[in-house]
């Protein structure tokens, strides 16, 4: 099993150099500079001069592929720049203050909808066609269609303004340093409850749409009628026989839709102005800040990467009829 | 195709979702004839008006008919959904035929390509990319199409899989047709079915990609109304004017619920085995 990660590691290399080179090319191709920005507000004469200075600074003068080969240098070194925003801070500590806010909301986002879709599918496929299998269907269907802007502004109208119950940006009330020590948790817990109701919203249809499907495969299966036959109560049927092998395919689903739950936090984080990397990345695209682009796009794919990976893995543990063969062993 | 109509008239969810997505482009189509209104004209005097008679669904800051930017918004946001998808499914056949027919190498090369593309988070993939393409509507259809072309291919990869054994196949290959002739005459028609579900199905993905790229301010861009960018400009009158808000984020739900029926009863009326298959859903939410 150690060698399997190791080679599935060893695997996952090319396809990040494979996107970062593809991102790299794409960004400097494409027309316009950073240095337009920058250079924008001197005036006409000054300016082709003070063009030429900054793009000599930022090393974009040079061909394509010396710029990549040298961000590749410093990438191993783990050195992924400086951002070309004013405050020119260095891109890892910008990414590393945001990182944790993201990896925040998607765990507990993850923890949600695992914890209510695997009782949902339970529920709707142990009860095919009753009521509440039609209710969490018309559910599903309409999970899917809601765009999740549009989902965080209506509530935001609701519980924000019309309701005043809860705030609706930032992590922070203003006021945050003068409240007392359990009034920071709340005004801090409060403040993250409309974002994740956003960010679950969408998953929670799709994963109770695949442990329902999982579980009405599984309860056609032989060894459900001989669990049944030999006298089992019925909840141990489901609860113990079906369940564990109705949960197998949701790791594998569980891998794959990370890249939507991490690109989801983009539109969350935007539209509740939370300061994480979904935030980050929008402001860098705006100000075309390429060392920040780049940044983030490699630590995303990275860990969507080793995210991947452990699900894989953790399938291996849940299941043991897997077993991870390195090619030529057997 | 007789059993796929019967089938297929049975399913009344699907019926009520091909009807809403015909009635959806004619009104787009009609748009001029629908408004006398100008989308992109502004009228001072009356901004952020509520909804009248002059103007059924009210006015914007500018004092834009809201209306019949919707209606014009219809346009571009189905425009994008069908081109973008058209787009991804011309290079996922191509690339899941080559990988299907061909084997080894091609194959491996193709397939790594392709979970290349899905382990990544496409919506940063995207934003990146658009940071540096002036967005207009065809940078974002092509750059939807170049990012959405993986699930395709590997549903017709899998095709091509099971039908290159097929003695049709194998049949015409001995008495000396091109690798191309049997591809394009033989195995393709035969693959095209699960093809045309997936199509169906990516559109209303496609829209709901646009319209969130739309809204961050990163899609296509103004004056063009679309769905995404209305709703956009409107989030921030959103204490004063709701429905600026409202009515655009409405459509893009009913469109694409419209869409998802009807690829959902396609699918079981060509295939009943595939009935309530959850391979789908990995692929609709971008």
């Amino acid at each position: 099993m150690l060698w399997y990660a190791l080679r599935r590691l060893v695997l996952a290399l090319p396809l990040l150099l494979g996107i970062t080179f593809i991102t790299f090319a794409v960004i400097h191709l494409a027309p316009g500079e950073p240095v337009d920005l920058q250079a924008g507000d001197l005036n006409a004469k000054s300016s082709a001069q003070a063009r030429q200075l900054l793009r000599e600074m930022y090393g974009l003068d040079k061909p394509l592929a010396v710029q990549y080969w040298n961000w590749l240098g410093r990438l191993v070194r783990l050195d992924f720049g400086r951002s070309f925003a004013p405050d020119g801070r260095p891109v890892l500590q910008k990414i590393g203050e945001r990182l944790p806010v993201t990896l925040l909301l998607n765990i507990v986002e993850l923890l949600i909808i695992v914890a209510l879709s695997v009782p949902i599918g339970v529920y709707s496929a142990t009860r095919q066609y009753s009521t509440f299998d039609k209710i969490t269907t018309v559910f599903v269907f309409v999970g899917f269609a809601t765009p999740d802007f549009w989902l965080a502004l209506l509530l935001m109208i609701l519980f924000g303004i019309e309701l005043g119950w809860l705030p609706i940006s930032g992590l922070r009330s203003l006021n945050w340093e003068y409240l007392t020590f359990w009034r920071q948790q709340w005004d801090f817990l409060s403040h993250l409850i409309l974002p994740i109701l956003v960010a679950t919203f969408g998953g929670l249809a799709g994963f109770s749409r695949y442990m329902r499907q999982s579980m009405l495969e599984v309860v056609r299966q032989d060894y459900i009628q001989s669990a049944r036959a030999k006298g089992l109560a019925e909840g141990v049927v489901i609860g113990k026989h079906a369940l564990r092998n109705a949960l197998l395919p949701l790791v594998t689903i569980l891998g794959l839709s990370l890249p939507g739950l991490i690109g989801g936090s983009v539109i969350v984080e935007s539209i509740f102005a939370i300061p994480g990397m979904g935030q980050l990345m929008v402001q860098a695209v705006f100000e075309r800040d390429y060392p920040v682009i780049m940044g983030n796009l490699v630590i995303v794919a990275s860990l969507t990467l080793v995210a991947n990976l452990v699900a894989d893995l953790a399938y291996g543990l849940v299941d043991p009829r897997i077993r991870f063969v390195g090619r030529g062993r057997r | 195709m007789r059993n796929f109509w019967r089938a297929f008239a049975k399913n009344r969810l699907a019926i009520v979702g091909g009807v809403v997505v015909l009635i959806l482009v004619v009104l787009a189509v009609l748009a001029p004839v629908l408004t006398p209104w100008d989308p992109n004209r502004p009228d001072l005097r009356n901004m952020l008006g509520d909804s009248s008679r002059e103007h059924p669904l009210g006015t914007d800051q500018l004092g834009r008919d809201v209306l019949a930017r919707m209606l014009y918004g219809a346009r571009v946001s189905l425009t994008v959904g069908f081109v973008s998808m058209g787009i991804a499914t011309a290079i996922g056949i191509v690339l899941g035929s080559l990988a299907g027919y061909n084997g080894g190498i091609v194959d491996a090369t193709i397939m790594r390509a392709v979970d290349l593309m899905l382990v990544f988070p496409r919506f940063f993939l995207l934003l990146a990319v658009l940071a540096f393409l002036r967005p207009s509507i065809w940078t974002i259809m092509a750059v939807i199409g170049l990012t959405g072309w993986m699930g395709v291919t590997r549903l017709v990869r899998a095709e091509f899989l099971a039908l290159r054994e097929r003695e049709f196949v194998l049949w015409s290959q001995s008495v000396g047709a091109t690798g191309f002739r049997v591809v394009w005459r033989h195995i393709l028609p035969n693959a095209m079915a699960p093809v045309l579900v997936a199509m169906t199905l990516g559109i209303p993905a496609a829209i709901l990609t646009e319209s969130g790229l739309s809204f961050l301010g990163l899609g296509v861009q103004p004056p063009y109304a679309t769905w995404g960018n209305i709703l956009n400009e409107g989030k921030d009158a959103i204490e004063i004017a709701w429905w600026l808000s409202f009515y655009p984020g409405l459509a893009i739900l009913i469109t694409v619920l419209s869409y998802n029926l009807l690829g959902e009863g396609i699918r079981d009326a060509l295939d009943p085995r595939l009935r309530q298959s959850g391979r789908r859903l990995a692929t609709t939410r971008a």
